[in-house]
């Protein structure tokens, strides 16, 4: 077994009426659900908030604002174990984030 | 992790959050806290989707939404101006999170929820901008969801909450509940607005019955929210909803297994809700203490007398038409007259109802409404004229507004032949 990153990018909800994100919550929990279920969920991770957030980049150690407003900003992020990348990456097809125009990004972590 | 967020809690939370946020922004910032509402329920999508739900979610929801405010204060109290009725409180730190944090108390909440719905049915707003309103406001239905609910388009509804809006904004204030004279007069065109809903949810042309079940949900917790508001628990708010709560009892056997319209004689009272029976009668009990009945006491007394029989021929069709005596008196509509008419055939037979409905006046506002070709049919029938009640049920079949409606009279055709 091998682990790999989630990384929810992008997906907008402003859009969307309540009972809509309501459902759409649902839809995640029962993929979360199934991806413990299933023995692949290591860790359920953390959404990052979108909000606030600084850059520090360089010898100079340059702080910015954001990054913001990116259309695919890393919004969240899953530990997974699966097989290989191949599985990895099939894990993602409950993912509700499709259905906002979202995507998944499957990184796979290199072990020791 | 809970497996599932209570029904509807995004919704009913979105309509209490707005409620409370357009009381502190004041009603010309409507579309802030409509935006502030909506970062407060996307935040709490995208935190619960990974940590699971809290064990609170409407605390955690109203706590995120106070800090949303208290951010939105802060940041924009020298560009913007807020409700003018906490004058200076907003101004100061000292006094600015003591403030809000009383405006997020469970209590103001609910009196924000209504007064609310007081705005929403402002006189210069159309009746059916004010139902969309309310849906919008209170309700949490998005424009498409309105707009799939009535039939209507989406571009129609959003023109027509924009309007609506807009009109509010420009009222400047809320509702405010210490001018009383106001008070019934206002409340008149909630229970108006309220009734319509229930009334497209449970008659509407809507062809998904969840669709429609949901509209008569909305209203029933709209009403319920006015029973528990000393101002607005009037007998005439517990007679609507005693009306609606013994209408929607019936709802469970309003179709049989094959998904067709029952009609009432036909339905399995077994399958009615005797828990909505019982508050159905309660609340009519509650409405009695007054001199003054409503068209909603006579509606909710007429629906009692069915809810209470145990079996259709048991039903006191004498009490009933006295009933619809009294409705006319308040309401002469021709829909009323057709109704007593119908009561009238089951007291003394049909030949007796054919007699009253040729003499309903201004019966031409009834051509296009199916269930008066309907009820000409089934008495035509009764005195075993089949041929012209297979007339009757073509046109009633012609003037059929939903799938159930056509279904059922398509029955009524076959029974001719």
């Amino acid at each position: 077994m091998s682990e790999f990153l989630f990384l929810y990018r992008g997906g907008s909800l402003m859009t969307r009426s309540p009972a809509e994100m309501q459902a759409t919550m649902q839809k995640w929990m029962t993929w979360m659900k199934e991806l413990g279920e299933k023995g692949h969920l290591k860790d359920a991770g953390h959404p990052l908030d979108s909000t606030v957030g600084k850059t520090v980049k360089g010898a100079k150690k340059t702080v910015t604002d954001g990054p913001y407003a990116e259309k695919d900003l890393v919004g969240g992020y899953s530990l997974i174990t699966a097989k290989d990348l191949a599985q990895a990456t099939e894990l993602t097809a409950g993912c509700p984030i499709f259905e906002v125009d979202g995507a998944v990004e499957v990184r796979a972590i290199m072990a020791m | 992790m809970p497996p599932s967020v209570e029904e509807h809690l995004f919704r009913r939370e979105a309509g209490r959050i707005v409620s409370a946020l357009t009381r502190i922004f004041g009603v010309h910032n409507l579309a802030l806290a409509e935006d502030v509402t909506q970062d407060a329920l996307c935040r709490a999508l995208e935190v619960w989707k990974l940590r699971g739900v809290p064990e609170n979610p409407s605390a955690w929801l109203m706590m995120t939404a106070k800090n949303a405010a208290l951010d939105v204060l802060r940041r924009e109290r020298t560009a913007r101006k807020f409700a003018p009725e906490f004058g200076r409180l907003l101004d100061s730190e000292w006094t600015l999170s003591p403030t809000v944090t009383e405006m997020f108390s469970a209590h103001e909440i609910s009196d924000d929820v209504l007064r609310m719905m007081f705005t929403c049915c402002h006189p210069k707003i159309a009746e059916e901008a004010q139902i969309a309103l309310i849906l919008n406001i209170l309700s949490g239905f998005g424009v498409s969801e309105i707009a799939h609910a009535f039939l209507s388009s989406h571009a129609a509804i959003e023109k027509r909450l924009q309007r609506a809006k807009h009109d509010l904004a420009e009222s400047k204030t809320l509702f405010d509940f210490g001018g009383e004279a106001d008070i019934s007069v206002r409340l008149d065109a909630i229970h108006s607005a309220i009734y319509l809903l229930f009334n497209e949810g449970y008659h509407g042309s809507h062809p998904e019955e969840t669709v429609r079940s949901e509209l008569c949900r909305e209203a029933l917790r709209l009403c319920d929210l006015l029973t528990r508001h000393e101002k607005t628990a009037t007998p005439d708010t517990f007679a609507l909803g005693s009306l609606m709560c013994l209408h929607a009892a019936r709802m469970p056997a309003r179709l049989n297994a094959a998904g067709d319209l029952n009609l009432l004689r036909d339905q399995d009272r077994s399958l009615w809700d005797t828990e909505r029976i019982a508050d159905g009668l309660r609340l009519l009990h509650l409405a009695s203490d007054t001199k003054e009945i409503s068209e909603y006491h006579v509606e909710a007394a007429i629906t009692a007398e069915h809810a209470t029989a145990p079996a259709f021929q048991d039903t006191h069709w004498g009490r009933i038409v006295e009933l619809y005596e009294t409705l006319f008196k308040i309401r002469p509509t021709p829909v009323v007259a057709l109704q007593r008419a119908i009561a009238i055939a089951q007291r003394d037979g049909a030949a007796r109802g054919l007699e009253e409905l040729a003499a309903i006046e201004n019966v031409d506002r009834l051509k296009q409404y199916p269930f008066f070709s309907a009820a000409l049919g089934d008495f035509e029938l009764q005195l075993g004229k089949k041929e012209r009640a297979l007339t009757h049920f073509e046109d009633a079949l012609r003037l059929s507004r939903n799938r159930a409606e056509a279904r059922f009279f398509e029955l009524r055709i076959a029974a001719c032949k």
